[in-house]
């Protein structure tokens, strides 16, 4: 038999004082295991919106007097007839630290063409980019191949034309491939056609007029990002969308500020409930500690034995407070998003954070009592006979 | 010379001016081997010399030395290494830990001792079976007799074969049946060469001793010498006749 065995033994036939202790812990590292856990899901939820979202990085020329709104926030300025960004140097933002964090980028060329006396906005941009950076667009038909369009939906009605028609502009036939529904926004009133066709019909070979960068993520440094991307290209201007981050910032700030403080104050009273229960133990037990120092236990055995039993238990409550933290918020997450598919993922990190902290949190509060125990006076024993 | 030696031993509880003396000036010797049994009224002391000897109590002035040792001059950790080396413990009311088995009890000296678990747990068998309770040995307290539990209380005593034991009223709450089994086998310990001091009421019980001393008020009133026929072979279980000197 050795010291671990008298506190395992002690702890399952002190059922009822066991599960108090594990109960105290468990409330504890529950609600913390899920708080934290719910503020995880919460900002792997937003990033998905927000990645859904579209864009959030813009590229383009240096110019100084220019502006141009995108979708209600300021961006800076697009000219039609400023110096463009070489599309070659766009394969310098493959190399900056964060490019793991780039979702995805489509490069843009814009320039005027004349369709039936009409002068229409047409833009070259990559199509399997566009998927990522523009997921409302919403398309009948198929996206263009060489020598096709998409128009915008305003852009369809305006030129009178429909899937499968064509149009003639610069000397090139072009077919309809697929018409936009309304977006609402200024993406209604172009011409779309892949970079490349777009690039030869406007004379702009080899260039890009903005680039849209999509890098919505969990850990993106946006503004870090930014000043990767300019310095990658040093031609360029590079913009972040700042209010959809600050946003974002803000709300999770707020909800981790919350949790923060929840959890502190639940670990402040799971604390008390293990100081309590366990020096409500070692009082109910000064005749055995008194019998354990009377045979020749040492000061430090008895310290081993409550702090034993006070690890066992705590860890058991690392473990199980993971399990149903995890699981309540499994369970609750609908009421705090309105994603059906949000995922709580096994997260090793947490999992052995809500064990550390458990057992740190089992053992701070128990230290007190078992110095308590190791400093009762053996005679104790002795003379309450 | 002398196994145990006390000194001039005083012990005062209490503290500034509310004091009570519980042992005044208490100066005695025991022999290596000897079997002394304590006496005296409730109050008068007796406990708490037990104690002192115990290493459990410091005595408010005087000396207890034991195989030499001045015991309080000890730090704590040392006097728990020598209770665990030369002490074993009869406690009254048996004191046995209810939520550990009958053999988990008496290996409860030998926790903190290097041995390997077997080792531990046939150190543990053997000693309940020299108290007569072998194949028990998965039994908790409460399943057992008190006159059992009082076994399990010797066996726990000398599992670790200490050389002193300490009984405080071993047979206090005991029919004299029961009494009588467990002083003859202190007596079987003590002709074993076990050195046994216990404190006592009774002075049926006293009498299985071979010097009984008497205390009264804190102070060392009596001795008195017990002379026994050696038991026979049949009777080595059963207290000794005795002759009173």
């Amino acid at each position: 038999m050795t010291l671990k065995d008298i506190a395992f033994l002690n702890l399952r036939r002190r059922k009822a004082k066991s599960a108090f202790l594990l109960a105290g812990l468990l409330i504890g590292v529950t609600t913390v295991v899920a708080l934290m856990s719910l503020v995880g899901a919460m900002t792997n939820d937003i990033n998905d919106k927000l990645e859904r979202f579209g864009a959030n990085i813009l590229v383009v020329p240096k110019t100084e007097n220019l502006s141009l709104t995108y979708g209600g926030l300021s961006l800076g300025g697009v000219s039609f007839e400023m110096e463009e960004i070489n599309q070659s140097d766009l394969i310098k933002v493959g190399s900056i630290r964060n490019a793991a964090n780039v979702a995805a980028m489509g490069p843009v060329v814009l320039g005027i063409i004349e369709v039936s006396d009409s002068k229409v906005l047409m833009a070259g941009v990559d199509f399997t980019a566009s998927k990522i950076l523009k997921p409302w667009w919403r398309t009948n038909g198929r996206q263009p191949k060489v020598d096709e369009v998409l128009l915008g939906s305003e852009a369809a009605n305006k030129l009178g034309l429909g899937i499968g028609e064509s149009l003639f502009s610069n000397g090139r036939v072009l077919k309809v491939s697929g018409i936009n529904e309304s977006t609402g926004s200024q993406d209604d009133q172009l011409v779309f056609a892949q970079l490349a066709t777009a690039q030869t019909m406007l004379g702009k070979e080899g260039k890009v007029s903005m680039v849209e960068i999509a890098a919505l993520c969990k850990d993106c440094p946006i503004e870090e990002m930014v000043r990767q991307i300019s310095g990658a290209i040093p031609g360029a201007k590079v913009m972040g969308i700042q209010q959809v981050v600050k946003s974002r910032m803000e709300t999770l700030s707020h909800f981790q500020k919350l949790s923060f403080g929840v959890s502190a104050v639940v670990i402040l009273v799971g604390s008390l409930v293990v100081l309590v229960t366990m020096m409500g133990s070692v009082r109910e037990r000064t005749r055995e500690i008194g019998i354990f120092r009377a045979i020749g236990y040492r000061r430090g055995h008895i310290v081993r034995i409550v702090l034993l039993e006070a690890g066992i238990i705590s860890a058991l409550a690392g473990i199980l407070g993971y399990l149903t933290g995890t699981g309540a918020t499994k369970l609750f997450i609908p009421l705090f998003t309105d994603s059906a598919h949000v995922q709580v993922p096994f997260d090793p990190v947490m999992a052995g954070a809500a064990l550390v902290l458990s057992i740190l949190l089992g053992l701070l509060a128990s230290i007190y009592p078992a110095l308590l125990a190791a400093n009762m006076d053996p005679n104790e024993a002795l003379r309450s006979l | 010379m002398s196994y145990i030696i006390a000194e001039d031993l005083v012990k005062h509880y209490g503290a500034g001016d509310v004091t009570v003396p519980a042992v005044r000036s208490i100066s005695f010797e025991v022999q290596e081997g000897e079997f002394v049994a304590i006496m005296g009224e409730s109050g008068s002391g007796k406990s708490t010399l037990l104690s002192m000897m115990g290493a459990l109590n410091t005595p408010t002035s005087g000396t207890l030395i034991t195989d030499d040792i001045d015991i309080y001059t000890l730090t704590q950790n040392q006097r728990a290494d020598f209770r665990r080396e030369f002490l074993g413990f009869i406690f009254q009311s048996f004191q046995l830990v209810t939520y550990l088995t009958l053999a988990e009890n008496v290996m409860l000296p030998l926790v903190t001792v290097n041995a390997r678990k077997r080792e531990k747990q046939e150190m543990a068998h053997e000693a309940l079976a020299r108290v007569g309770l072998e194949g028990l040995e998965k039994r908790l307290p409460n399943q057992i007799s008190g006159g059992e539990q009082e076994r399990v209380a010797i066996a726990r005593a000398i599992v670790n074969e200490p050389p002193i034991l300490l009984a405080d009223e071993p047979t206090g709450n005991l029919d004299s049946k029961t009494s009588a089994d467990v002083m003859g086998f202190l007596y079987k310990l003590n002709a074993e060469g076990m050195t046994i001091v216990m404190v006592t009421h009774s002075y049926e019980a006293a009498r299985n001793a071979r010097r009984i001393l008497q205390i009264s008020d804190g102070l060392l009133t009596d001795e008195e010498i017990i002379h026994h026929d050696a038991p026979s072979a049949e009777s080595s279980d059963a207290s000794p006749a005795v002759d009173n000197a």
